[in-house]
């Protein structure tokens, strides 16, 4: 019977219709940001409460030696900072993750998932959006932060931003794989509880690893294979002009994995083949 | 429950007569099946959509229409059987056959924090067609929906007939050869039921779109329409409605639908 049926030659498409695409899915993503006012205010007093209240209140209590990538005694506001960039990215990737639960339930989804462009591609896109606005947050962060004397070196506002790029991605693809096994809405408070939690705190976000080893051996470790703490380490290195390559091998494998993994899940024919409709859909 | 034949649709054992060419098939179905766990939503599913035609998939709430659409629009994978757009298998060639395809799903896929031109945008920008293009071809679809007035507005203060004009004026933004409207008149008022049904069937007659029309109400069957009949994921019926009845010996296709599904009139879901 398949040779009864004529077929239409393919066409293809062209790198600047792959381009279109991708502009198209971040400049969707932009204007939802700039739209979503309360997401850009809460997503930055998030940082600087911890910032301003947080490290004013253990400045004295956790005292930080002079540890690399720092050359010298620095306040633990200083060493707060990248983990509060972390924290943004992290937030922001849960957050698209949020979003994506909440646009399949809504039926947005199916308007990127019918796109004739490669499933891989779009979802790609939609995480390099993410991870753009992410980056803007952090920027946003760091410019306040230095009316804070937090300040880095000039060189490390550049330094930074591919190992932004790397952990915006990386936990954007956390997200993404974590927003296909969630069918409902309500059920994101978990994610909350045992992703976000877990990974900020379990990490050198807040104090320095060897800290953690003398207070619990067991934590240390568990901070140790925690890929948030190579995110924060990556990031905190960069910011100072310099390259943690433990770190950088980590996040990048990381990444890889979650974004294999994101895209296996929302694969037709393996992860989304095992939901069911929406409801009231048959 | 008939078996379909691509190289013979328009014989008389359907009543189809659109031409029997290979290319006035726009939609294959094959035996497709699918379930939900233990649950069957398809059992072997076979049926074609003739080029040009509007023709409608009738079947009751919980019959398996949305699954079907979910797995021709790729949203699910296929688990057994085939499916062809235009020739275009959906599995080997997923990107030219959702080229040729566009899409109304039952529930509103509209971004409702965009205004009416945006959500245009958007989808020209997945189908790859640049911005300038996009904004012209978006301008003449919402002078055809009657939605020209409306293109700055914000989808969510549009009421729910101009969302739906806007979906489908957004379905046909990349000039496809196939529309699958799925209860896209669900929850409108008569009027607004009528409209966007006029404005389908006039798309069949003026660019000679192929329509496959899902539904569950009887008065937005033609006589004249290609039907088929879905009922708890198997294919009843299929051919012209003319030819279910008369095949059914019953006086009118809400009969021969009662009979086919031995269900008396009014069943849940059915309008008489």
């Amino acid at each position: 019977m398949s040779a009864a049926i004529a077929h239409d030659k393919p066409a293809g498409f062209s790198f600047a219709q792959y381009l279109t695409c991708m502009n198209g899915i971040v400049w969707r993503e932009g204007l939802r940001f700039v739209h979503q006012r309360e997401r850009f205010i809460s997503a930055l007093v998030r940082p600087l409460v911890w910032l301003f209240i947080f490290a004013a209140g253990f400045r004295q209590v956790l005292g930080i030696s002079i540890i690399p990538p720092y050359e010298t005694y620095i306040l633990y506001e200083v060493y707060i900072t990248p983990g509060l960039m972390a924290m943004i990215q992290l937030f922001n990737g849960m957050q698209s993750s949020l979003s994506m639960v909440y646009d399949r339930e809504m039926g947005n989804m199916r308007t990127l998932l019918v796109s004739p462009l490669p499933r891989w591609y779009l979802l790609f896109c939609k995480l390099l959006a993410g991870t753009a606005v992410s980056i803007l947050q952090v920027y946003t962060f760091l410019l306040i932060a230095w009316f804070w004397d937090i300040e880095p070196p000039p060189i490390g506002y550049l330094t930074v931003l591919p190992a932004l790029a790397l952990s915006g991605l990386m936990l954007g693809s956390l997200g993404m794989l974590i927003s296909s096994g969630i069918r409902q809405l309500e059920n994101f408070a978990g994610v909350m509880n045992f992703v976000i939690f877990p990974m900020f705190f379990a990490s050198s976000a807040l104090y320095p690893l060897w800290r953690v080893q003398e207070g619990s051996p067991v934590l240390y470790y568990l901070c140790l294979f925690n890929p948030f703490t190579h995110t924060v380490e990556l990031i905190r290195f960069a910011l100072y002009g310099k390259m943690n390559w433990v770190s950088l091998a980590v996040v990048g494998g990381c990444t890889a994995a979650f974004m294999i993994g994101a895209m296996f899940a929302y694969d037709p024919s393996r992860g989304l083949v095992r939901r069911g409709p929406a409801g009231g859909e048959t | 429950m008939m078996k379909p034949d691509i190289s013979t649709a328009g014989d008389k054992a359907t009543g189809l007569n659109h031409p029997v060419h290979p290319h006035a098939v726009a939609l294959a179905i094959e035996g497709v099946s699918h379930s939900y766990g233990p649950r069957k939503a398809l059992d072997n599913v076979s049926f074609t959509v003739a080029a040009g035609n509007f023709t409608a998939l009738l079947g009751l709430n919980g019959a398996g229409k949305s699954t079907l659409f979910s797995i021709v629009t790729r949203l699910f994978g296929i688990q057994a059987g085939r499916i062809r757009i235009f020739g275009h298998d959906i599995q080997r060639e997923p990107g030219e056959a959702l080229r040729c395809m566009g899409v109304v799903f039952q529930p509103r896929t509209l971004d409702l924090d965009l205004s009416v031109l945006q959500n245009l945008l958007y989808h020209a920008a997945l189908h790859g067609i640049d911005r300038h293009e996009a904004r012209m071809r978006s301008k003449e679809a919402l002078s055809r929906m009657g939605l020209a007035d409306r293109l700055g507005s914000k989808v969510r203060d549009l009421s729910g007939g101009q969302m739906r004009r806007l979906e489908i004026a957004r379905a046909l933004l990349h000039r496809p050869r196939l529309l699958l409207l799925d209860e896209a008149t669900v929850g409108l008022d008569v009027r607004a039921r009528a409209e966007i049904l006029g404005h389908v069937r006039g798309l069949v007659i003026e660019q000679g779109i192929s329509v496959l029309w899902a539904t569950h109400l009887f008065d937005e069957i033609k006589p004249s329409d290609d039907l088929v009949i879905l009922h708890q994921g198997r294919i009843l019926a299929e051919g012209k409605v003319a030819f279910i009845v008369a095949n059914a010996k019953a006086r009118d296709l809400h009969s021969a639908f009662a009979q086919l599904t031995e269900a008396g009139p009014g069943s849940e879901g059915t309008v008489p």
